[in-house]
């Protein structure tokens, strides 16, 4: 293996970069690191091993995640890569970087409020449209296109828009 | 040729997390039957998406019950390869759909005691339990708000949806006793802090219903008569109907995969 004659630290960093580099299949303009869906990596003398913590419990996106993260880890010269799934601690739109923020609404999603609350879940929310930046918006359908997301149209701009769900 | 059932052996840890498997495979199907046919697109993606969480939530138990019991079945085995007497689900969410009313109070009534019963798991002595808890409390809350905005709409709606909500709340009024119940199999996991007493979240339950169905204009029934069987396997004739269409395909090609 190319990897034998690197650091531990050195393989550490890159297993994760590897790692790091995966996208959600459903908003490819996000990495699972901006996600907050890849949790830890341990570089061991067997191999390398990588946490991930699922979004929503049957969000589909997950199978396919998993099996580009091996890919991206063989590429990186890790044979037989193990995926490890840790539900514990829940996962939390909280952990979505400020990066990750940023690029969604420049993708034209607007990000999740922050405080993935109880309260938030019920209370009044003002989400603010991706394309012109006005809090004039309403709810269309609590449900989007995938289970993360929920239907926005904006009053000022008249444009239907994706909102990334507080979770 | 047709795949048999399986054998399980139900310790009662392996029956409680089966149970709560069972809920959410059963209504998660009843809910993916309404795919391509909702009243309207929004509810399509709506019915679809809870559809989608609840077999998230079974296959995260199937996934628990399989290692519990530690004999070789799998989620799939237990989805695809129990009959009807083996199957441990509460009688209302094999209830059939109906019209969308119906479809609506029966996921109210289930979203509004998942909610309490899930927070309430989160401080199971069960780590895996917990962890499962943890992320179904965060989606079912979602889904009580759903439903109950669409309860109160109906039922402060026409004079046609607010008589066949009644009529859908009168009908499964019976069915939700079931879900406070226990039997002697729950009572050791009581005691060892892995569940809890549902009869606890009973009071919390009907504060919710209550002042939803009032909002909606609606009223509760009276009669306090419940009906149950579910949990121990004497299920209304829905579920094998349910279930021929579930299974068909593992039963006719048994291992088939794609």
């Amino acid at each position: 293996m190319v990897t034998a004659a690197l650091g531990e630290s050195d393989l550490h960093r890159r297993a994760w970069d590897a790692a790091a580099r995966v996208v959600d299949p459903e908003i490819p303009v996000l990495t699972i690191a901006d996600l907050g869906v890849l949790r830890e990596v341990t570089v061991t003398g067997d191999g390398v091993e990588v946490a991930i913590t699922p979004t929503y419990s049957g969000c589909p996106a997950m199978n396919m995640i998993t099996l580009e993260i091996e890919l991206a880890l063989e590429r990186a010269g890790f044979a037989k890569p193990k995926i490890r799934t840790v539900l514990s601690p829940a996962w939390t739109t909280d952990w979505m970087s400020e990066d990750g923020r940023r690029k969604l609404r420049e993708y034209g999603i607007a990000p999740p409020q922050a405080a993935g609350s109880r309260r938030a879940l019920f209370g009044v929310q003002e989400v603010a449209c991706p394309q012109c930046g006005s809090t004039n918006t309403e709810l269309l359908s609590e449900f989007g296109s995938t289970s993360c997301k929920a239907l926005w149209r904006c009053k000022a701009c008249r444009e239907p828009f994706d909102y990334f769900k507080c979770h | 040729m047709s795949a048999p059932s399986i054998k399980v052996q139900e310790t009662p840890l392996v029956l409680y997390v089966l149970r709560r498997a069972d809920d959410a495979l059963i209504l998660g199907h009843r809910l993916s039957e309404w795919c391509g046919h909702a009243p309207m697109l929004e509810e399509d993606m709506a019915l679809a998406n809870i559809a989608l969480d609840l077999l998230g939530q079974a296959r995260e138990l199937y996934a628990y019950a399989a290692k519990v019991e530690g004999k070789g079945n799998d989620e799939d085995k237990f989805a695809y390869l129990r009959d009807v007497r083996q199957y441990r689900n509460l009688l209302l969410a094999e209830q059939p759909n109906g019209d969308f009313a119906r479809t609506m109070v029966r996921q109210f009534f289930y979203s509004a005691f998942a909610d309490l019963y899930w927070r309430a798991t989160m401080k199971s002595a069960d780590a895996t339990l917990a962890a499962i808890a943890a992320k179904s409390e965060k989606e079912s809350a979602y889904h009580l708000r759903h439903s109950s905005e669409w309860i109160v709409r109906l039922g402060d709606g026409t004079e046609e949806s607010h008589a066949r909500t009644q009529a859908a709340i009168d009908e499964f009024w019976a069915f939700t006793g079931e879900m406070f119940a226990v039997d002697d199999s729950e009572r050791g996991l009581i005691e060892a802090g892995v569940a809890f007493d549902p009869a606890g979240l009973k009071q919390q339950w009907l504060k919710t219903v209550t002042s939803v169905i009032a909002e909606a204009t609606l009223i509760l029934p009276k009669n306090d008569w419940m009906q149950q069987g579910g949990r121990a396997g004497r299920h209304s004739e829905h579920l094998g109907h349910l279930l021929s269409e579930l299974q068909s395909l593992q039963r006719s090609f048994p291992g088939a995969t794609w």
